[in-house]
């Protein structure tokens, strides 16, 4: 099975870099365990016997944000929330990839209120939302999916989402090519 | 002796008589609303009271009735449980400086609630051990489940009104 | 080989099997005494403590303050713990909480009454149809309305339902975190198919909104009976596995006999409720108390322990888990047939077809569905037992079609305060069980 059946037995494959080195990241994508609220209990599941994300090389979830390479931003952000998780998402490691899991990560959700943050986009670079309130384990493993095929397109190049040099602020890739440096929303 | 809504009711009346300053009824449920000097004594009794055992304090909770006066309403629901009753007490507080005794140190229950009617209501219960904001961030300005305080963080987004929501967010001046 | 005799260090002789009730409740005399000495800190208190400490203590060993969560593993959410400890002694703590405010009681009070169901899912959000339930009944307490047999008895079923749903979390994320891996696993197994009944009834699987002010909110469809009835069957020889793994193993034993115990007289003087205050004796359970949506026809035991250990909260619940099983199928078996909601026309609308023929019913659904229905003005409080307590919900009516306001009295708050006398003096790997004992849910902490 795998790439020594179709390589044969020539010892020798060739292929790029880049390619080796998403396949890589993509079957080894450690998510942090960043339960938040209901999305949290979904995540839990899609973990669990029926769904096994382990079939993607996930099943470790790292308590630390130094060994991961995902956070999955799975729930409400409240006001007082949002510093702590810009933190814990400067702590990770580079590459470093975000999911929104659910409405409310997306973009609020049902809280459209003085206390949620209307979207964790407006405190870290997202990646992948996913919808729906909770999404279905089924709808996470989605999310995952797609995400490993934007990994398995990047270059080696330096990403360009990290944080602007001058004011430490994070810069966004804007859809027409351009880049945006945003300001963290912190807590009033 | 099992306990009734009129039991009760003449038991605190006879004890506190001026302190409690109207007794309703609604939907079986016994309320009394209450002078705030005479809170804690009657939480006390209730609580105390051999023929009372009112032992679980269930709930406190703050109203803030807007427009009238006593603007806030403190909400006190005690629970016997040895007679499978419940009564509830009312303080109410006035707008420009809402005070009200606290009941934490004598129902180590109530300290998380009032700290989080204070943080919602700014509602100060005097004689609490530590109060301070729970739920909102110590840095936050103002009571948010004040009437007069606004819901909104920001307009739903569609397409016809996308540009608008977008100007106001925090990066729009970059 | 025979199984490893109980270490000696273990002082509190093993519980064979669900403990008995004792039925007395403590003196309101002994709660006040007892009042006097408990104390529930606050963070700021915690690290002014620490600061006297050090600054008083002549070998310079003094403590050290170490901030647990809000992002933890084993805090189950976003709680934040300020515990000063003195090497692996837990001095104080104090829970800090609010990562998870949401404004959800504030939400409520800008939406009609029905459309504010939806949010009630999201408080407990393990348990979304007893949240349903307790905010149904303040409304219909409000509203002063009858409901009907059926969805008195699917109310019961679901309430029983949502109760093993969240236990069986609770019991997963508690083994997980005292590193039994598998059963996490099996108890996420027998949760697929409560979620596969909700989602059959609502279309959902955790935020339900199915429990609704004057009925529920769907008939319930013909293939439900069944579907339930295969569940039940299988569920007891479910927990008999749990049992088998965690009752009478050693590890699992040592780390939870005798660990964050709390007596009747303390826990009632923090409020606890629930299977907490069970365990430690106190026999108040709301559906034994105040039955509502007709408990008091269903034959059940009040569950209650003897130590109030993280042993005993866990024997009450695996037995309250097995008399839900057996709520649930007196429910399934004596479910009537008939209408699923009231039939008052001002609370609930007409079925479709009556609003192709009749123009009044035409009227009550349309005034129903853009301006709501207006209760009477009033207060109401209802307590539900939820899986964590006295879930009580205090609405407030002025009279118009908005709440004025809503409170839910969230028992995972108020057992939270029971954390800093139960952890005072012991070491900091117990905290860990004692937190997933408790099982708070930080979404109705924070609400």
């Amino acid at each position: 099975m795998g790439i020594e059946e179709k390589a044969g037995d020539l010892g020798i494959i060739t292929t790029t870099l880049d390619a080796a080195v998403n396949w890589g990241r993509t079957n080894a994508m450690w998510p942090m365990l960043f339960g938040l609220a209901c999305c949290a209990i979904e995540m839990m599941a899609a973990q669990a016997a029926d769904y096994d994300l382990s079939r993607f090389g996930m099943e470790i979830n790292r308590a630390s944000p130094r060994q991961a390479d995902l956070m999955i931003v799975a729930g409400r952000v409240s006001r007082k929330m949002g510093p702590v998780i810009r933190q814990l998402y400067d702590q990770m490691s580079d590459p470093k990839w975000v999911i929104a899991m659910g409405d409310c990560a997306s973009c609020g959700g049902v809280y459209n209120n003085y206390a949620i943050v209307q979207g964790v986009d407006e405190i870290v670079p997202v990646d992948v939302y996913v919808a729906g309130c909770p999404p279905r384990p089924e709808a996470l493993i989605h999310g995952i999916m797609m995400l490993h095929e934007k990994v398995r397109r990047e270059k080696l190049a330096p990403r360009k989402k990290e944080l602007d040099v001058a004011s430490g602020r994070p810069v966004f890739r804007l859809e027409s090519g351009g880049t945006e440096v945003r300001e963290a929303v912190g807590v009033k | 002796m099992a306990l009734t809504n009129a039991t009760v009711r003449e038991t605190l009346q006879t004890r506190f008589g001026a302190g409690i300053l109207e007794t309703s009824e609604f939907r079986g449920d016994l309320t009394l609303t209450l002078d705030p000097q005479a809170l804690v004594p009657v939480a006390l009794f209730l609580r105390e009271a051999p023929e009372l055992q009112y032992i679980l304090l269930s709930s406190v909770t703050g109203v803030d009735y807007y427009g009238r006066e006593p603007r806030f309403e403190v909400v006190y629901h005690f629970t016997a449980l040895e007679h499978g009753h419940r009564v509830a007490l009312k303080v109410g507080a006035n707008e420009i400086d809402p005070h009200v005794p606290s009941l934490a140190p004598m129902f180590p229950t109530a300290n998380y609630q009032e700290r989080e009617i204070y943080d919602m209501f700014g509602i100060i219960f005097d004689g609490h051990p530590d109060l301070q904001r729970i739920l909102m961030p110590d840095e936050w300005d103002g009571f948010p489940q004040r009437k007069d305080q606004p819901l909104v963080y920001e307009e739903v987004a569609f397409t016809f009104n996308h540009d608008a929501i977008d100007a106001q967010k925090p990066y729009a001046d970059k | 080989m025979a199984i490893a005799e109980p270490r000696p260090h273990i002082s509190l002789p093993p519980v064979a099997s669900a403990p008995v009730s004792t039925g007395a409740f403590p003196s309101g005399q002994a709660i006040a005494a007892a009042a006097s000495e408990m104390q529930v800190p606050s963070p700021r208190q915690i690290v002014a403590a620490n600061k006297r400490r050090i600054q008083n203590d002549p070998t310079g060993e003094g403590s050290m303050v170490l901030n647990m969560g809000p992002h933890h593993p084993s805090t189950h959410g976003v709680l934040r713990l300020a515990v000063e400890l003195a090497g692996e002694t837990v001095l104080q703590l104090a829970p800090d909480v609010g990562f998870l405010h949401t404004g959800i009681e504030k939400t409520m009070e800008s939406k009609t009454y029905q459309k504010a169901v939806v949010l009630t899912d999201r408080t407990d959000y393990l348990g979304p149809m007893i949240n349903n339930l307790s905010y149904a009944l303040a409304v219909e307490k409000l509203l002063d309305c009858e409901i009907p047999p059926r969805a008195q008895v699917a109310r019961v079923l679901f309430s029983e339902l949502t109760r093993l749903n969240s236990y069986l979390v609770w019991l997963g994320t508690h083994a997980l975190d005292l590193a039994a891996m598998s059963v996490f696993l099996y108890c996420f197994r027998e949760r697929e198919y409560l979620l596969d009944i909700f989602e059959l009834v609502s279309g959902a699987r955790m935020m339900t909104s199915y429990i609704r002010p004057g009925g529920l909110a769907y008939d319930l469809p013909a293939e439900f009976k069944p579907t339930v009835q295969r569940f039940l069957d299988i569920m007891p020889g479910h927990i008999d596995e749990y049992e088998a793994l965690l009752t009478e193993n050693p590890i699992w034993k040592e780390r939870t006999v005798g660990v964050g115990t709390i007596n009747a007289v303390d826990a009632l003087a923090v409020g606890m409720t629930g299977a907490n205050l069970r365990a430690s004796g106190v026999a108040y359970d709301v559906r034994k108390l105040f039955p509502y949506s007709g408990y008091e026809q269903y034959d059940f035991k009040l569950i209650t322990g003897t130590h109030g250990d993280t042993y005993d909260r866990y024997l009450v619940r695996i037995a309250e888990m097995r008399e839900a099983v057996k709520i649930a199928q007196q429910a399934l078996d004596n479910l009537p047939d008939g209408p699923y909601a009231t039939s008052d026309r001002k609370i609930w609308p007409p079925s479709k077809e009556e609003i192709t023929y009749s123009m009044e019913s035409l009227i009550h659904h349309f005034k129903l569905w853009t301006e709501g229905f207006k209760p009477p003005v009033g207060d109401a409080y209802v307590a539900v037992e939820s899986g964590r307590g006295e879930l009580g919900c205090y609405v407030v009516s002025d009279g118009s079609n908005k709440p004025w306001r809503v409170h839910f009295r969230a028992p995972s708050l108020i057992n939270l305060q029971a954390l800093p006398h139960m952890a005072k003096g012991r070491i900091f790997g117990d905290l860990i069980a004692m937190i997933a004992s408790l099982d708070p849910v930080l979404g109705e902490v924070d609400r």
